[in-house]
């Protein structure tokens, strides 16, 4: 029996506003429980939500940069439910008519070819605070400085058959909102979260049950994740079973997913129009200008790294596929030196070594203007490429510069001819 | 469109409200007198009207992002039934 895996994939980024969606507390990183929660966060009687206008302008940069359709009308509902962390028993939503609409992303295959994922919508709402199980023996603690931070929920088209393009479609969406400077991306403080819809049918069949996984905070959680959930199902049906709908969390300590009972009862949100807010109206005057400020996107990169520099497709997409990997390349670029060189450099001996002891490449231990000045000296002769690869180790290990490493380690190659005779 | 009393203890129940059952009939009765009313409302034609989610013909205000309120923590934890550290405390939820 063959299956096909459908997947589709909702992703909620933390904007990288100020202040929170409705309200003027910080949305700061790392405060002491509860001190950036305001009565508006509280939920208390009586306070008005009041939408932030850098979080409706980095909606649009999203919209803008995936080419979708703009709801220059868009709506605020309530969504329903009971929990802890929200206090107002409703979460502040759009559900009727987002204000991002459809739009598409390529995904770069396996096999070198791309795919086109299209994106439902993509929503503004207000986050929840954060429940700590294990602080206290027999209580739930809550810490509301979480509550009301803006998000945009990006939902994708049913369209990816696998989890490796899920993961490459994560990426993709991962990249392009830091490329807009619009989240940090960061997985581990929660700026960039995927829940993952998943459901397997008999090939040529229809639709089949989706269970929908949630906590999955890392692109190696999400293949393991989605894997683990498509054996899970087809396991099912294979005994003749039938599949769930229902939510189910991810658990990467026991490597396995199971049912979140608690939320079964609670899929009835009631969504309404929230009264407290009017209408989002989006004129083109404003489009327009986010429009004319909206910086190079990866593709555009892409595109520029192949024509004006002449540098592969294989490798412009590698390049591009991190801003801050394209920021550190363009640096060295820029000072002239040579692209593929500096290409091969960039993707090869420092990719490997930043993956090796895993920091990102903003924070490695080589800058950028210190890896052109290796790379001068490979092209101006001063050193073979095999040396170099010698002096990098020095450089990353020793954080000394890269002549101080040639001087002091005597590595010059002989070039000059007349030296070269006169050591005759 | 008409509900029974079962459809209205579901809803009671995802309202977190707790309806007697010698309150059900009555609740039952009203909530469904409200409801026939919306179907008075949808029998006029309002095909040439455009759909409002609100009732002010106006739209949302938004504000500057900028950092305006100040830490009122203790103020807000004075009046909660239970605190901890920093954090409040409530009966625990098991994921």
């Amino acid at each position: 029996m063959t299956w096909e895996t459908v997947i589709g994939l909702e992703i909620h980024t933390q904007l990288k506003t100020k202040s929170k969606i409705f309200s003027g507390a910080s949305t700061e990183f790392g405060a002491k429980a509860n001190t950036q929660a305001c009565a508006v966060d509280l939920g208390f009687p009586g306070v008005l939500p009041v939408l932030n206008k850098e979080a409706v302008r980095m909606a649009l940069r999203f919209g803008l940069a995936v080419n979708a359709t703009i709801n220059k009308h868009s709506i605020f509902a309530r969504k329903n439910y009971f929990y802890p962390d929200l206090p107002k028993g409703y979460q502040i939503s759009q559900f009727e008519i987002p204000i991002v609409g459809n739009g598409a992303i390529d995904i770069p295959l396996d096999n070198g070819e791309k795919k086109m994922v299209g994106i439902t919508r993509a929503h503004l709402e207000e986050d929840a605070g954060k429940s700590i199980h294990d602080l206290y023996d027999d209580y739930t603690a809550i810490d509301l400085n979480r509550a009301g931070t803006p998000l945009l929920e990006i939902v994708s088209d049913p369209d990816m058959s696998n989890a490796k393009e899920a993961v490459a479609y994560a990426k993709k969406i991962h990249a392009l909102v830091q490329y807009i400077d619009i989240c940090d991306g960061n997985m581990q403080e929660g700026s960039f979260r995927c829940d993952a819809n998943v459901s397997v049918r008999r090939a040529g069949e229809g639709l089949g049950t989706r269970a929908e996984i949630k906590n999955i905070n890392s692109f190696k959680f999400l293949e393991k994740a989605i894997n683990l959930e498509v054996e899970r199902q087809i396991d099912i049906l294979e005994d003749g079973g039938s599949v769930a709908q229902e939510t189910r969390l991810y658990d990467s300590i026991k490597n396995e997913t199971r049912s979140m009972r608690s939320k079964e009862e609670a899929n009835d949100y009631r969504y309404f129009p929230d009264p407290d807010l009017l209408p989002v109206v989006i004129d083109d005057e404003l489009l327009k200008e986010i429009k004319d400020r909206l910086p190079e996107l990866p593709t555009e990169k892409k595109a520029r790294f192949i024509d004006k520099l002449g540098l592969s497709e294989y490798d412009a997409e590698n390049l591009t596929s991190q801003k801050a990997m394209a920021d550190y390349y363009e640096i060295i670029i820029d000072k002239g030196a040579d692209v593929k060189l500096s290409a091969n450099w960039v993707m090869g001996e420092l990719s490997a070594s930043l993956n090796k002891n895993q920091i990102d490449i903003q924070d490695s231990p080589i800058s950028a203007s210190e890896l052109f000045n290796l790379i001068s000296r490979i092209t101006d002769n001063t050193i073979s490429g095999k040396i170099a690869k010698d002096v990098f180790r020095l450089m990353w290990d020793e954080k000394r510069s890269v002549d101080e490493i040639i001087k002091d380690q005597g590595l010059e190659q002989m070039t000059d001819v007349g030296a070269l005779e006169s050591s005759h | 469109m008409s509900l029974d009393k079962k459809q209205v203890k579901e809803i009671a129940y995802l309202a977190r409200l707790s309806i007697e059952d010698v309150e059900l009939e009555q609740s039952t009765s009203e909530l469904n007198n409200i409801l026939s009313l919306m179907d008075d409302l949808n029998e006029i034609d309002t095909g040439d009207v455009e759909p409002m989610a609100h009732p002010l013909h106006m739209s949302q205000r938004l504000r500057d992002d900028e950092v305006t309120e100040e830490n009122l923590a203790e103020e807000f934890q004075a009046i909660a039934p239970k605190i901890g550290k920093s954090h409040f405390l409530v009966p625990t939820v098991i994921e």
